[in-house]
Protein backbone atom coordinates (compact mmCIF):
# COMPACT_ATOMS: atom_id res chain seq x y z
CA UNK A 1 0.00 0.00 0.00
CA UNK A 2 2.79 2.44 0.98
CA UNK A 3 4.77 2.25 -2.54
CA UNK A 4 1.19 2.21 -4.13
CA UNK A 5 0.87 6.04 -2.84
CA UNK A 6 4.36 7.14 -2.97
CA UNK A 7 4.19 8.60 -6.55
CA UNK A 8 1.51 11.12 -5.99
CA UNK A 9 2.78 12.14 -2.64
CA UNK A 10 6.65 12.61 -4.62
CA UNK A 11 4.25 14.83 -6.49
CA UNK A 12 2.70 17.15 -3.38
CA UNK A 13 6.34 17.32 -1.59
CA UNK A 14 8.10 18.62 -5.05
CA UNK A 15 5.91 21.96 -4.23
CA UNK A 16 6.97 23.60 -0.78
CA UNK A 17 4.71 25.63 1.18
CA UNK A 18 6.40 29.19 0.01
CA UNK A 19 5.68 27.75 -3.54
CA UNK A 20 1.80 26.61 -2.97
CA UNK A 21 0.65 30.17 -1.25
CA UNK A 22 2.56 31.29 -4.47
CA UNK A 23 0.26 29.35 -6.48
CA UNK A 24 -2.90 30.68 -4.26
CA UNK A 25 -2.09 34.69 -4.27
CA UNK A 26 -1.69 34.10 -8.24
CA UNK A 27 -5.03 32.78 -8.80
CA UNK A 28 -6.27 35.70 -6.90
CA UNK A 29 -4.44 38.33 -8.28
CA UNK A 30 -5.11 36.76 -11.90
CA UNK A 31 -8.69 36.88 -11.24
CA UNK A 32 -8.55 40.48 -9.81
CA UNK A 33 -6.61 41.74 -12.84
CA UNK A 34 -9.31 39.92 -15.35
CA UNK A 35 -12.38 41.67 -13.63
CA UNK A 36 -10.47 45.27 -14.06
CA UNK A 37 -9.63 44.18 -17.11
CA UNK A 38 -13.10 43.72 -18.24
CA UNK A 39 -14.87 46.86 -16.06
CA UNK A 40 -11.94 49.57 -16.20
CA UNK A 41 -10.11 48.49 -19.25
CA UNK A 42 -12.86 47.22 -21.79
CA UNK A 43 -15.58 48.93 -19.47
CA UNK A 44 -17.92 46.28 -20.03
CA UNK A 45 -21.95 46.96 -19.79
CA UNK A 46 -22.21 47.31 -15.44
CA UNK A 47 -25.45 45.63 -15.51
CA UNK A 48 -23.68 42.59 -16.50
CA UNK A 49 -20.18 42.51 -14.66
CA UNK A 50 -20.13 45.96 -11.75
CA UNK A 51 -16.51 47.06 -11.31
CA UNK A 52 -14.67 46.29 -7.99
CA UNK A 53 -15.15 49.53 -6.88
CA UNK A 54 -19.42 49.25 -7.53
CA UNK A 55 -19.46 45.99 -5.30
CA UNK A 56 -17.78 47.71 -2.80
CA UNK A 57 -19.78 50.64 -3.13
CA UNK A 58 -22.88 48.31 -2.88
CA UNK A 59 -21.04 46.34 0.45
CA UNK A 60 -21.23 49.93 2.17
CA UNK A 61 -24.99 50.49 1.17
CA UNK A 62 -26.29 46.99 2.71
CA UNK A 63 -23.99 47.65 5.47
CA UNK A 64 -25.69 51.01 6.09
CA UNK A 65 -29.28 50.09 5.26
CA UNK A 66 -28.56 47.95 8.05
CA UNK A 67 -29.56 44.36 6.14
CA UNK A 68 -25.89 43.53 5.59
CA UNK A 69 -25.47 41.33 8.83
CA UNK A 70 -28.72 40.53 9.73
CA UNK A 71 -29.11 38.49 6.22
CA UNK A 72 -25.51 36.77 6.26
CA UNK A 73 -26.42 35.83 9.90
CA UNK A 74 -30.38 34.64 9.34
CA UNK A 75 -28.36 32.80 6.51
CA UNK A 76 -25.63 31.13 8.55
CA UNK A 77 -28.20 30.38 11.31
CA UNK A 78 -30.72 28.63 8.92
CA UNK A 79 -27.81 26.14 7.35
CA UNK A 80 -25.92 25.55 10.97
CA UNK A 81 -29.64 24.26 11.98
CA UNK A 82 -30.69 22.73 9.09
CA UNK A 83 -27.04 20.80 9.01
CA UNK A 84 -26.86 20.02 11.97
CA UNK A 85 -30.12 18.46 12.62
CA UNK A 86 -29.14 16.03 9.45
CA UNK A 87 -25.84 15.52 10.59
CA UNK A 88 -27.40 14.20 14.31
CA UNK A 89 -29.37 11.66 13.14
CA UNK A 90 -27.33 11.02 9.96
CA UNK A 91 -24.23 9.68 11.45
CA UNK A 92 -25.55 6.82 14.17
CA UNK A 93 -27.83 5.71 11.47
CA UNK A 94 -25.29 5.62 8.57
CA UNK A 95 -23.15 3.78 11.54
CA UNK A 96 -25.79 1.38 11.42
CA UNK A 97 -26.83 0.92 8.20
CA UNK A 98 -22.91 0.31 7.93
CA UNK A 99 -22.69 -2.76 10.22
CA UNK A 100 -26.44 -4.13 10.52
CA UNK A 101 -27.76 -5.68 7.52
CA UNK A 102 -31.61 -5.67 8.33
CA UNK A 103 -31.16 -1.75 9.00
CA UNK A 104 -29.78 -0.78 5.92
CA UNK A 105 -32.51 -3.35 4.07
CA UNK A 106 -35.25 -1.29 6.28
CA UNK A 107 -33.61 2.30 5.30
CA UNK A 108 -31.56 1.85 2.19
CA UNK A 109 -34.74 1.61 -0.80
CA UNK A 110 -36.30 4.60 1.28
CA UNK A 111 -33.24 6.89 1.02
CA UNK A 112 -31.94 5.80 -2.19
CA UNK A 113 -35.85 6.68 -3.74
CA UNK A 114 -35.62 10.28 -2.23
CA UNK A 115 -31.69 10.89 -2.53
CA UNK A 116 -32.58 11.14 -6.29
CA UNK A 117 -35.50 13.80 -5.87
CA UNK A 118 -34.27 17.43 -6.86
CA UNK A 119 -34.45 19.25 -3.64
CA UNK A 120 -35.46 22.18 -5.65
CA UNK A 121 -38.47 19.89 -6.82
CA UNK A 122 -39.55 19.66 -3.03
CA UNK A 123 -39.66 22.88 -2.25
CA UNK A 124 -42.92 23.31 -3.31
CA UNK A 125 -44.00 20.89 -0.82
CA UNK A 126 -41.82 22.12 1.96
CA UNK A 127 -43.87 25.96 1.68
CA UNK A 128 -47.25 23.77 1.33
CA UNK A 129 -45.91 22.40 4.78
CA UNK A 130 -43.85 24.59 6.77
CA UNK A 131 -44.53 28.43 4.93
CA UNK A 132 -41.54 30.34 4.07
CA UNK A 133 -40.21 30.86 7.38
CA UNK A 134 -36.57 29.95 9.19
CA UNK A 135 -38.43 26.33 9.63
CA UNK A 136 -39.17 25.27 6.02
CA UNK A 137 -35.88 26.64 5.02
CA UNK A 138 -33.91 24.09 7.57
CA UNK A 139 -36.32 21.78 6.47
CA UNK A 140 -35.31 21.87 2.40
CA UNK A 141 -31.38 22.13 4.02
CA UNK A 142 -32.01 18.54 6.75
CA UNK A 143 -33.88 16.49 3.02
CA UNK A 144 -31.05 17.94 0.84
CA UNK A 145 -28.07 16.87 3.00
CA UNK A 146 -29.58 14.09 5.19
CA UNK A 147 -29.58 10.96 2.94
CA UNK A 148 -26.73 12.19 1.09
CA UNK A 149 -25.24 12.31 4.09
CA UNK A 150 -26.74 8.80 5.34
CA UNK A 151 -24.53 7.46 2.66
CA UNK A 152 -21.83 8.73 3.02
CA UNK A 153 -21.00 7.68 6.21
CA UNK A 154 -22.37 4.28 5.48
CA UNK A 155 -19.76 4.03 2.34
CA UNK A 156 -16.77 5.83 5.52
CA UNK A 157 -17.78 3.27 7.83
CA UNK A 158 -17.80 0.06 5.55
CA UNK A 159 -14.10 0.86 4.57
CA UNK A 160 -12.99 0.55 8.03
CA UNK A 161 -10.60 -2.91 7.79
CA UNK A 162 -11.74 -5.61 8.69
CA UNK A 163 -8.48 -6.52 10.44
CA UNK A 164 -8.65 -3.69 12.76
CA UNK A 165 -12.23 -5.21 14.15
CA UNK A 166 -10.42 -8.84 14.44
CA UNK A 167 -7.55 -7.54 16.52
CA UNK A 168 -10.14 -5.30 18.58
CA UNK A 169 -12.20 -8.94 18.85
CA UNK A 170 -9.11 -11.03 19.80
CA UNK A 171 -8.16 -8.16 22.70
CA UNK A 172 -11.47 -8.61 24.35
CA UNK A 173 -13.91 -5.81 22.46
CA UNK A 174 -17.53 -6.94 23.02
CA UNK A 175 -20.53 -5.49 21.14
CA UNK A 176 -21.01 -1.72 22.49
CA UNK A 177 -17.07 -1.33 22.16
CA UNK A 178 -16.17 -2.61 19.30
CA UNK A 179 -18.40 0.62 18.27
CA UNK A 180 -17.38 3.14 20.62
CA UNK A 181 -13.80 1.90 20.59
CA UNK A 182 -13.35 1.01 17.33
CA UNK A 183 -15.24 1.92 14.45
CA UNK A 184 -16.12 5.37 15.71
CA UNK A 185 -12.70 6.52 16.38
CA UNK A 186 -11.77 4.80 13.12
CA UNK A 187 -14.06 6.75 10.72
CA UNK A 188 -14.31 9.48 12.50
CA UNK A 189 -11.55 11.25 10.40
CA UNK A 190 -13.81 10.20 6.85
CA UNK A 191 -17.09 11.26 8.71
CA UNK A 192 -15.51 14.62 9.10
CA UNK A 193 -14.76 14.57 4.97
CA UNK A 194 -18.34 13.83 4.66
CA UNK A 195 -19.58 16.97 6.43
CA UNK A 196 -17.02 19.06 5.36
CA UNK A 197 -18.32 18.29 1.65
CA UNK A 198 -22.38 17.88 2.90
CA UNK A 199 -22.31 21.64 4.46
CA UNK A 200 -20.80 22.79 0.69
CA UNK A 201 -24.50 21.66 -0.32
CA UNK A 202 -26.13 22.65 2.46
CA UNK A 203 -25.07 26.38 1.20
CA UNK A 204 -26.58 25.54 -2.39
CA UNK A 205 -29.84 24.56 -0.96
CA UNK A 206 -30.52 27.21 1.15
CA UNK A 207 -29.44 30.11 -1.23
CA UNK A 208 -31.91 28.23 -3.78
CA UNK A 209 -34.41 27.92 -1.14
CA UNK A 210 -33.93 31.76 -0.55
CA UNK A 211 -34.88 32.51 -4.26
CA UNK A 212 -38.08 30.96 -4.26
CA UNK A 213 -40.50 32.37 -1.26
CA UNK A 214 -37.89 34.31 1.45
CA UNK A 215 -38.06 37.77 3.02
CA UNK A 216 -34.79 38.02 4.41
CA UNK A 217 -31.65 35.99 3.81
CA UNK A 218 -28.33 36.18 1.38
CA UNK A 219 -30.85 34.56 -1.34
CA UNK A 220 -33.58 36.69 -1.21
CA UNK A 221 -31.54 39.45 -0.95
CA UNK A 222 -29.55 38.47 -4.64
CA UNK A 223 -33.01 37.85 -5.38
CA UNK A 224 -34.39 41.58 -5.23
CA UNK A 225 -31.15 42.95 -6.56
CA UNK A 226 -31.82 41.46 -9.73
CA UNK A 227 -35.34 42.41 -9.89
CA UNK A 228 -33.85 45.71 -9.43
CA UNK A 229 -30.76 45.14 -11.75
CA UNK A 230 -28.61 45.98 -9.11
CA UNK A 231 -25.86 43.28 -10.24
CA UNK A 232 -23.41 44.75 -7.89
CA UNK A 233 -25.12 43.88 -5.03
CA UNK A 234 -25.73 40.32 -6.64
CA UNK A 235 -22.17 40.21 -6.59
CA UNK A 236 -21.93 41.28 -3.11
CA UNK A 237 -24.42 38.61 -2.17
CA UNK A 238 -22.12 35.94 -3.76
CA UNK A 239 -18.81 36.78 -2.38
CA UNK A 240 -20.16 36.67 0.67
CA UNK A 241 -21.54 33.12 0.35
CA UNK A 242 -18.33 32.17 -1.54
CA UNK A 243 -16.22 33.71 1.46
CA UNK A 244 -18.27 31.92 3.94
CA UNK A 245 -17.90 28.33 2.09
CA UNK A 246 -14.18 28.70 2.24
CA UNK A 247 -14.13 29.76 5.82
CA UNK A 248 -16.80 26.44 6.70
CA UNK A 249 -13.90 24.37 4.94
CA UNK A 250 -11.13 25.63 6.36
CA UNK A 251 -12.54 25.45 9.39
CA UNK A 252 -13.24 21.63 8.78
CA UNK A 253 -10.27 21.05 7.29
CA UNK A 254 -8.39 22.88 10.67
CA UNK A 255 -10.76 20.90 12.76
CA UNK A 256 -9.63 17.62 11.33
CA UNK A 257 -6.27 18.25 11.87
CA UNK A 258 -6.72 19.18 15.73
CA UNK A 259 -8.73 16.28 16.59
CA UNK A 260 -6.87 13.58 13.96
CA UNK A 261 -3.51 14.07 14.53
CA UNK A 262 -2.44 10.68 14.09
CA UNK A 263 -4.86 10.07 10.27
CA UNK A 264 -3.03 9.33 7.16
CA UNK A 265 -3.41 11.00 4.48
CA UNK A 266 -2.22 11.46 0.93
CA UNK A 267 0.34 13.92 0.51
CA UNK A 268 1.18 15.12 3.76
CA UNK B 1 -3.90 -26.69 25.98
CA UNK B 2 -5.51 -25.84 22.28
CA UNK B 3 -6.41 -28.47 20.63
CA UNK B 4 -8.41 -29.61 17.35
CA UNK B 5 -10.97 -32.61 17.13
CA UNK B 6 -11.63 -33.52 13.47
CA UNK B 7 -12.19 -30.02 12.24
CA UNK B 8 -12.87 -29.65 8.62
CA UNK B 9 -13.66 -26.41 6.92
CA UNK B 10 -15.57 -25.46 3.41
CA UNK B 11 -15.93 -22.69 2.03
CA UNK B 12 -18.85 -21.66 -0.58
CA UNK B 13 -17.52 -19.88 -3.40
CA UNK B 14 -20.08 -19.35 -5.91
CA UNK B 15 -21.86 -22.42 -6.26
CA UNK B 16 -18.46 -24.23 -5.93
CA UNK B 17 -17.76 -25.42 -2.18
CA UNK B 18 -13.94 -25.16 -2.05
CA UNK B 19 -12.69 -27.61 0.80
CA UNK B 20 -10.19 -25.52 3.24
CA UNK B 21 -9.20 -27.88 5.77
CA UNK B 22 -9.30 -31.90 6.43
CA UNK B 23 -9.85 -33.73 9.35
CA UNK B 24 -7.00 -31.64 11.69
CA UNK B 25 -6.25 -33.27 14.77
CA UNK B 26 -3.70 -31.52 16.69
CA UNK B 27 -2.52 -30.63 20.34
CA UNK B 28 -0.81 -27.99 21.52
CA UNK B 29 0.40 -28.40 25.26
CA UNK B 30 1.13 -25.32 27.57
CA UNK B 31 3.72 -23.68 26.91
CA UNK B 32 4.75 -25.37 24.17
CA UNK B 33 5.72 -23.10 21.15
CA UNK B 34 4.05 -24.54 18.02
CA UNK B 35 4.62 -23.67 14.50
CA UNK B 36 2.63 -24.43 11.28
CA UNK B 37 4.01 -24.47 7.70
CA UNK B 38 2.77 -25.06 4.73
CA UNK B 39 2.64 -24.09 1.02
CA UNK B 40 0.00 -20.95 0.64
CA UNK B 41 -3.41 -21.62 -0.03
CA UNK B 42 -3.50 -24.59 2.30
CA UNK B 43 -5.62 -23.03 4.87
CA UNK B 44 -3.27 -22.72 7.48
CA UNK B 45 -4.31 -18.99 8.47
CA UNK B 46 -8.03 -20.53 8.46
CA UNK B 47 -7.03 -22.86 11.21
CA UNK B 48 -5.83 -20.11 12.79
CA UNK B 49 -8.72 -18.18 12.91
CA UNK B 50 -10.67 -20.89 14.16
CA UNK B 51 -8.32 -21.19 17.39
CA UNK B 52 -8.81 -17.35 17.75
CA UNK B 53 -13.09 -17.85 17.07
CA UNK B 54 -12.90 -15.31 13.98
CA UNK B 55 -14.13 -18.70 11.89
CA UNK B 56 -16.48 -21.44 12.60
CA UNK B 57 -15.36 -25.39 11.48
CA UNK B 58 -17.66 -27.06 9.23
CA UNK B 59 -17.46 -30.16 11.40
CA UNK B 60 -15.31 -31.04 14.47
CA UNK B 61 -14.19 -29.21 16.98
CA UNK B 62 -11.53 -26.43 18.62
CA UNK B 63 -10.92 -26.65 22.21
CA UNK B 64 -8.83 -24.26 25.11
CA UNK B 65 -8.49 -25.99 28.23
CA UNK B 66 -11.02 -28.45 26.93
CA UNK B 67 -13.89 -25.63 26.82
CA UNK B 68 -14.78 -25.66 23.33
CA UNK B 69 -13.90 -22.44 21.06
CA UNK B 70 -17.23 -20.49 19.51
CA UNK B 71 -16.21 -16.75 19.95
CA UNK B 72 -13.26 -14.52 19.92
CA UNK B 73 -11.73 -13.94 23.35
CA UNK B 74 -9.37 -12.15 25.27
CA UNK B 75 -7.65 -15.62 26.32
CA UNK B 76 -6.38 -16.10 22.90
CA UNK B 77 -4.38 -12.95 21.73
CA UNK B 78 -3.49 -12.62 18.06
CA UNK B 79 -0.86 -10.72 16.07
CA UNK B 80 -1.78 -10.62 12.45
CA UNK B 81 0.35 -10.44 9.60
CA UNK B 82 -1.30 -7.08 7.85
CA UNK B 83 -0.74 -3.77 10.35
CA UNK B 84 -3.57 -4.04 12.72
CA UNK B 85 -2.71 -1.07 15.01
CA UNK B 86 -5.29 1.06 16.14
CA UNK B 87 -4.40 4.03 14.05
CA UNK B 88 -6.13 7.04 16.71
CA UNK B 89 -4.01 5.28 19.26
CA UNK B 90 -0.25 6.23 20.85
CA UNK B 91 1.84 3.16 21.31
CA UNK B 92 0.95 2.61 24.75
CA UNK B 93 -2.42 2.96 24.27
CA UNK B 94 -2.86 0.68 21.74
CA UNK B 95 -0.49 -1.65 24.22
CA UNK B 96 -3.00 -0.53 27.03
CA UNK B 97 -6.03 -1.60 24.90
CA UNK B 98 -6.72 -5.26 26.09
CA UNK B 99 -5.94 -4.57 29.76
CA UNK B 100 -8.51 -1.39 29.71
CA UNK B 101 -11.31 -3.53 27.85
CA UNK B 102 -10.96 -5.80 30.75
CA UNK B 103 -11.52 -2.73 33.02
CA UNK B 104 -7.94 -3.30 35.06
CA UNK B 105 -6.88 -0.90 37.55
CA UNK B 106 -5.38 1.66 35.83
CA UNK B 107 -1.98 1.58 38.03
CA UNK B 108 -2.32 -2.14 36.63
CA UNK B 109 -2.62 -1.23 32.88
CA UNK B 110 0.29 0.89 33.10
CA UNK B 111 2.52 -1.35 34.77
CA UNK B 112 1.51 -3.94 32.40
CA UNK B 113 2.24 -1.39 29.43
CA UNK B 114 5.49 -0.60 30.96
CA UNK B 115 6.47 -4.31 31.37
CA UNK B 116 6.01 -5.02 27.45
CA UNK B 117 7.00 -1.89 26.21
CA UNK B 118 9.92 -2.55 27.74
CA UNK B 119 10.68 -6.29 27.06
CA UNK B 120 9.62 -5.38 23.10
CA UNK B 121 12.37 -2.53 23.53
CA UNK B 122 9.16 0.16 22.62
CA UNK B 123 10.05 2.19 25.54
CA UNK B 124 11.28 5.41 23.55
CA UNK B 125 8.28 5.43 21.31
CA UNK B 126 5.49 5.13 23.99
CA UNK B 127 3.83 8.35 22.40
CA UNK B 128 4.16 8.00 18.69
CA UNK B 129 1.18 7.29 16.48
CA UNK B 130 1.42 4.21 14.57
CA UNK B 131 1.81 6.39 11.55
CA UNK B 132 5.31 7.40 12.46
CA UNK B 133 6.61 4.00 13.40
CA UNK B 134 8.36 1.31 10.45
CA UNK B 135 6.69 -2.24 9.63
CA UNK B 136 9.36 -3.51 12.42
CA UNK B 137 8.12 -0.89 15.10
CA UNK B 138 4.13 -1.90 14.55
CA UNK B 139 4.70 -5.88 14.64
CA UNK B 140 6.91 -5.01 17.83
CA UNK B 141 3.71 -3.37 19.67
CA UNK B 142 1.19 -5.87 18.12
CA UNK B 143 3.14 -8.36 20.16
CA UNK B 144 3.39 -6.50 23.05
CA UNK B 145 -0.42 -5.41 22.57
CA UNK B 146 -1.28 -8.81 22.66
CA UNK B 147 1.30 -10.10 25.77
CA UNK B 148 -0.49 -7.30 27.66
CA UNK B 149 -3.56 -9.02 27.64
CA UNK B 150 -2.01 -11.94 29.40
CA UNK B 151 -3.90 -14.26 27.02
CA UNK B 152 -3.02 -17.80 27.68
CA UNK B 153 -2.58 -18.66 24.07
CA UNK B 154 -0.92 -16.35 21.68
CA UNK B 155 -1.77 -17.11 17.91
CA UNK B 156 0.31 -15.48 15.38
CA UNK B 157 -0.67 -15.37 11.74
CA UNK B 158 2.59 -14.38 9.61
CA UNK B 159 3.54 -11.82 11.71
CA UNK B 160 6.77 -10.98 9.86
CA UNK B 161 5.62 -11.74 6.18
CA UNK B 162 5.60 -8.55 5.59
CA UNK B 163 8.53 -7.56 6.96
CA UNK B 164 12.28 -7.14 5.01
CA UNK B 165 14.46 -10.01 5.69
CA UNK B 166 17.01 -8.48 8.46
CA UNK B 167 13.99 -7.13 10.27
CA UNK B 168 12.71 -10.22 9.90
CA UNK B 169 16.22 -11.86 11.93
CA UNK B 170 15.87 -9.33 14.72
CA UNK B 171 12.08 -10.15 15.01
CA UNK B 172 12.11 -13.93 15.39
CA UNK B 173 15.24 -13.34 18.07
CA UNK B 174 13.23 -10.71 19.97
CA UNK B 175 10.13 -13.06 19.83
CA UNK B 176 12.75 -16.01 20.94
CA UNK B 177 13.77 -13.69 24.13
CA UNK B 178 10.46 -12.70 25.26
CA UNK B 179 9.18 -16.13 24.79
CA UNK B 180 12.37 -17.30 27.29
CA UNK B 181 10.88 -14.70 29.82
CA UNK B 182 6.98 -16.18 29.94
CA UNK B 183 6.34 -19.24 28.13
CA UNK B 184 3.57 -18.35 26.30
CA UNK B 185 1.75 -21.28 24.53
CA UNK B 186 2.35 -20.38 21.24
CA UNK B 187 0.54 -21.28 17.50
CA UNK B 188 2.33 -19.58 14.70
CA UNK B 189 1.81 -19.60 10.94
CA UNK B 190 4.75 -18.97 8.41
CA UNK B 191 5.68 -20.66 4.87
CA UNK B 192 9.02 -19.78 5.63
CA UNK B 193 11.47 -23.30 7.08
CA UNK B 194 14.00 -21.27 8.51
CA UNK B 195 11.70 -19.20 11.09
CA UNK B 196 9.24 -22.62 11.93
CA UNK B 197 12.79 -24.67 13.05
CA UNK B 198 14.11 -21.81 14.50
CA UNK B 199 11.55 -20.89 16.91
CA UNK B 200 9.46 -24.14 17.43
CA UNK B 201 9.24 -27.12 19.73
CA UNK B 202 7.04 -28.58 17.76
CA UNK B 203 6.65 -27.81 13.41
CA UNK B 204 3.49 -29.20 11.87
CA UNK B 205 3.25 -29.65 8.38
CA UNK B 206 0.50 -29.37 6.70
CA UNK B 207 -0.51 -30.71 3.06
CA UNK B 208 -1.98 -28.76 0.37
CA UNK B 209 -5.61 -27.85 -0.17
CA UNK B 210 -7.29 -29.09 1.37
CA UNK B 211 -5.24 -28.64 4.30
CA UNK B 212 -4.37 -31.39 6.40
CA UNK B 213 -1.79 -32.23 9.19
CA UNK B 214 0.91 -34.45 6.99
CA UNK B 215 3.49 -34.37 9.48
CA UNK B 216 4.31 -33.31 12.78
CA UNK B 217 7.87 -33.06 13.72
CA UNK B 218 9.62 -32.05 17.34
CA UNK B 219 12.47 -29.74 17.46
CA UNK B 220 15.19 -30.77 19.55
CA UNK B 221 17.46 -28.18 19.46
CA UNK B 222 18.67 -26.32 22.60
CA UNK B 223 17.24 -23.10 23.93
CA UNK B 224 17.59 -20.58 24.58
CA UNK B 225 18.27 -20.32 20.40
CA UNK B 226 19.69 -17.88 18.35
CA UNK B 227 20.14 -17.21 14.58
CA UNK B 228 23.79 -18.93 14.84
CA UNK B 229 21.91 -21.89 15.11
CA UNK B 230 20.23 -21.59 11.28
CA UNK B 231 23.82 -22.70 10.26
CA UNK B 232 24.55 -25.52 12.58
CA UNK B 233 24.34 -29.67 11.09
CA UNK B 234 21.14 -30.30 13.10
CA UNK B 235 19.46 -27.21 11.98
CA UNK B 236 20.31 -28.11 8.29
CA UNK B 237 19.24 -31.67 8.67
CA UNK B 238 15.69 -30.63 9.92
CA UNK B 239 15.20 -28.32 7.04
CA UNK B 240 16.03 -30.65 4.41
CA UNK B 241 13.20 -32.90 5.87
CA UNK B 242 10.74 -30.31 6.09
CA UNK B 243 11.83 -28.74 2.48
CA UNK B 244 10.92 -32.09 0.81
CA UNK B 245 7.77 -32.50 2.82
CA UNK B 246 6.48 -29.19 1.49
CA UNK B 247 8.04 -29.23 -2.17
CA UNK B 248 5.82 -32.78 -2.45
CA UNK B 249 3.30 -30.42 -2.09
CA UNK B 250 4.40 -27.50 -3.67
CA UNK B 251 4.88 -29.36 -6.72
CA UNK B 252 1.82 -31.61 -6.58
CA UNK B 253 -0.29 -28.62 -6.05
CA UNK B 254 1.19 -26.74 -8.92
CA UNK B 255 0.52 -29.64 -11.64
CA UNK B 256 -3.12 -29.83 -10.06
CA UNK B 257 -3.84 -26.47 -12.10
Amino acid sequence: MNQNKQPIQNNYMKTTNHELHAWQLASLVLIAFVWCLLTFGIKINPVFLPSPLAVAGAFKELWQEGVLLPYTLISLYRVLIGFFAAAIIAIPLGIMMATNKKTEGFFAPFIGFVRYLPVSALIPLMILYFGIGDFEKMAVIFVGTFFQLVLMVQDTVGTVPGDLLKAAYTLGADGSAIYTKVLLPASMPGIMDNLRICIGWAWTYLVIAELVAANSGLGFMILRSQRFLQTDRIFAGLIIIGCLGMLTDYLFKTLSKVFFPWYERLGQ
Amino acid sequence: MLSFEGVYKTFASGDKQVEALENINMKIEASEFAVIVGPSGCGKSTLLQIAAGLEHPTAGKAFLNGVEITSPGADRGMVFQAYTLFPWLTVEDNVAFGPRQKKLPEIEVQERVNRYLEVTGLLKFTKLYPKALSGGMKQRVAIARALANDPQVLLMDEPFGALDAQTRVVMQELLLQVWETNHKTVLFITHDIDEAILLADTVHVMSRQPGSIKKTLSIPLERPRDHSLTLSPEFISLKKEIVELIWEESKAAAQEF
